[in-house]
């Protein structure tokens, strides 16, 4: 498992680099969070409460390593600090409360856009020359699409126009929050909209890259050779150009799992949806700091730890990573 | 036949941000009477609530939307260069630390963390807001510029560039760099279809320097001009067509370019054997 400690260990650097630049951004933007808040007040702030506010983003007079350990103290015991949005709730409560709709609506359009996506660019590779090349010049398109836009126009031909979907919140009105089918119905709903947003406005990069992949993996000898055996043409194209070609493939969706997750922060927002996408950006509005940097740490970690599962999937793939020997 | 017609998109939306707003000689922001309209003989575009011209505010908002995109891409790909020659060149501990600083900023979501640093800055102007965009954006490029690097230096003519008493600088940028200089232009191509999307998402939330007209902002005076409850879809689709049709133009090159490197890609009739 050599594979997988390593990784491991790259991810827990990356964890502390996060956090790390969480810390030292807002010291080494010009100006401090609290004289930018003040300049935006005009300046009528009592000194007592810049005091007051300084200690709350944790900006002292005492040096920067000793600020830094107590960020990491704060940090290890799930501190986050109060937000100034939601004066007094706790950063960590208004994250808890929006990031389960964040995990929701992305873990399952991404899983989706990832089996439909791959799925088509193996079968885009397999039948290159026929009138599936079509796709091709769409996918293209689809690849330079902002999902923002996406979002808005489904919004208004199938929200505005047709009237088929709801275009903001997360539940009716009209439910009450619980393990009901009625919940979990207009939740359902309520996310088809922002879900199709993702899933169209990724899934041309999984096309793509499975294709090509794939076209090169059909040359290979072992292709051919299963051919020659006889095998079925659908074995032959999952079980041994497909399983191959998905390899690479997987260490590039890991790779765009970042991009995908800033995609679905503006998607949340053209849909007021209520996930941390939303909350991110109430945050950089009511310049709250605290909330801010709260949100981006657990994006952050929750990329690296989907970083982490897509090479689980790939040791499960490929049994060369299972070897001890290296 | 992909790169020709990525080509001509580009030189077109070149030609616009150039020439256009020369050739137009409208105010993008000058308001007027006749807000709200579609389509028409006078507004090729419509016009925005309060009657801005929108085929005026295409025009213009292609400088910015362009202009950010290209100096956000260039100083990733300076950045990226500099990382991922010097760290596949030297080798060792330097490239240990250059490598994990590149996996670092390769995995860490761009935007989320564009988004947080836009907050932090006390002016949102197109300078800082493409600095913003380049810090974020340079990995990707140093990662395959690194492995180039590593195949390039093993080659003879760096070896006698060595023998010959060159030093490592000199190796870097002026024997090695002029090598890698496709691998450089695809990266920057990519590059700056990255920047202008970020730069629109940006200016999309309203984060950044709204009182100049970009194709993001556009956007997001549209959305909250409720531009769809209104249905004035001639408000927001242009704008975001234009920077799919951008992207795509770069797109093709970048396509276009793989295919010459590797001949299967390419999507002409193969003679094929039979697959039943």
């Amino acid at each position: 498992m050599r594979f997988l400690a390593r990784r491991l260990g790259f991810y827990l650097l990356t964890a502390w680099a996060a956090i790390t630049l969480n810390f030292l951004v807002p010291r080494l933007m010009p100006g401090d969070p609290v004289e930018l808040l003040v300049a935006r007040m005009k300046g009528n702030v009592d000194p007592a409460a810049i005091d007051a506010m300084r200690r709350a983003f944790g900006i002292s007079d005492a040096s920067l390593w000793q600020q830094y350990l107590d960020y990491l103290g704060n940090l290890a015991r799930g501190e986050l600090g109060r937000s100034i949005t939601f004066f007094p709730t706790e950063v960590s409560t208004v994250i808890a409360d929006s990031l389960p709709w964040t995990l929701g609506l992305v873990g399952v359009a991404t899983l989706i856009s990832y089996l439909v996506g791959t799925s088509l660019g193996a079968l885009l590779a397999w039948r290159r020359g026929t009138w599936l090349d079509g796709v091709l010049p769409a996918a293209t398109f689809m690849h330079a699409v902002p999902y923002f836009w996406v979002a808005l126009a489904l919004v208004f031909v199938f929200g505005v126009t047709l009237r088929w979907f709801p275009v903001s919140r997360a539940y009716g009105l009209d439910v009450m929050p619980g393990l009901t089918p009625e919940f979990a119905g207009s939740v359902a709903y309520h996310a088809a909209l922002p879900a199709i947003t993702i899933v169209a406005a990724s899934m041309a990069d999984r096309i793509l890259g499975m294709r090509n992949v794939m076209v090169t993996t059909l040359g290979e000898d072992y292709v051919v050779m299963a051919e020659a055996k006889g095998l079925t043409s659908r074995r032959v194209m999952w079980a041994y150009a497909a399983r191959n070609a998905i390899l690479p493939n997987i260490t590039s969706f890991a790779l765009s799992l970042g991009f995908v997750v800033g995609g679905s922060v503006l998607t949340e927002i053209v849909f007021s949806y209520p996930g941390i996408g939303s909350m991110l950006l109430k945050g950089v509005e009511n310049e709250d700091f605290p909330l801010m940097q709260g949100i981006f740490l657990v994006i952050s970690l929750a990329v690296l730890v989907a970083n982490f599962l897509a090479d689980l999937a790939y040791v499960v793939l490929d049994p060369r990573t299972r070897q001890e020997s290296e | 036949m992909k790169i020709k017609i990525g080509a001509g998109i580009l030189v077109f939306f070149a030609l616009m941000a150039l020439l256009g707003p020369p050739l137009i000689g409208a105010d993008p922001a000058a308001t007027s009477e006749a807000g709200l309209q579609g389509p028409s003989a006078e507004h090729w575009l419509g016009t925005t609530q309060t009657g801005q011209d929108i085929l005026v505010q295409i025009v213009y908002g292609a400088r910015v939307s362009l202009g950010v995109g290209l100096l956000s891409a260039l100083i990733a790909t300076v950045l990226a260069v500099v990382v991922g020659l010097v760290g596949g060149y030297v080798g060792g501990a330097v490239d240990e630390v250059l490598s994990v600083l590149t996996n670092i900023f390769l995995v860490l979501p761009a935007l989320p963390l564009i988004i947080v640093l836009a907050g932090y800055l006390p002016q949102r102007g197109v300078g800082s807001v493409a600095v913003v965009i380049a810090v974020t954006g340079w990995a990707w490029g140093a990662r395959v510029l690194r492995a180039q690097t590593l195949s390039v230096r093993r080659r003879d003519f760096i070896q006698a560039a060595r023998a010959s008493g060159e030093g490592p600088l000199r190796i870097v940028f002026f024997e090695i760099l002029p090598v890698l200089l496709p691998v450089i232009a695809t990266s920057f191509l990519a590059t700056v279809v990255a920047a202008i999307l970020a730069e629109a998402g940006l200016s999309f939330l309203g984060l950044a320097d709204l009182s100049t007209v970009s194709w993001g902002s556009m956007l997001y005076f549209a959305q909250n001009g409720q531009a769809l409850l209104i249905g004035a879809w001639w408000w927001f689709i242009p704008p975001g067509l234009c920077i799919a049709l951008i992207g795509t133009g770069l797109a093709l090159v970048n396509f276009g370019i793989d295919e010459i490197a590797n001949p299967r890609l390419r999507t002409i009739k193969v003679p094929r054997k039979a697959r039943a």
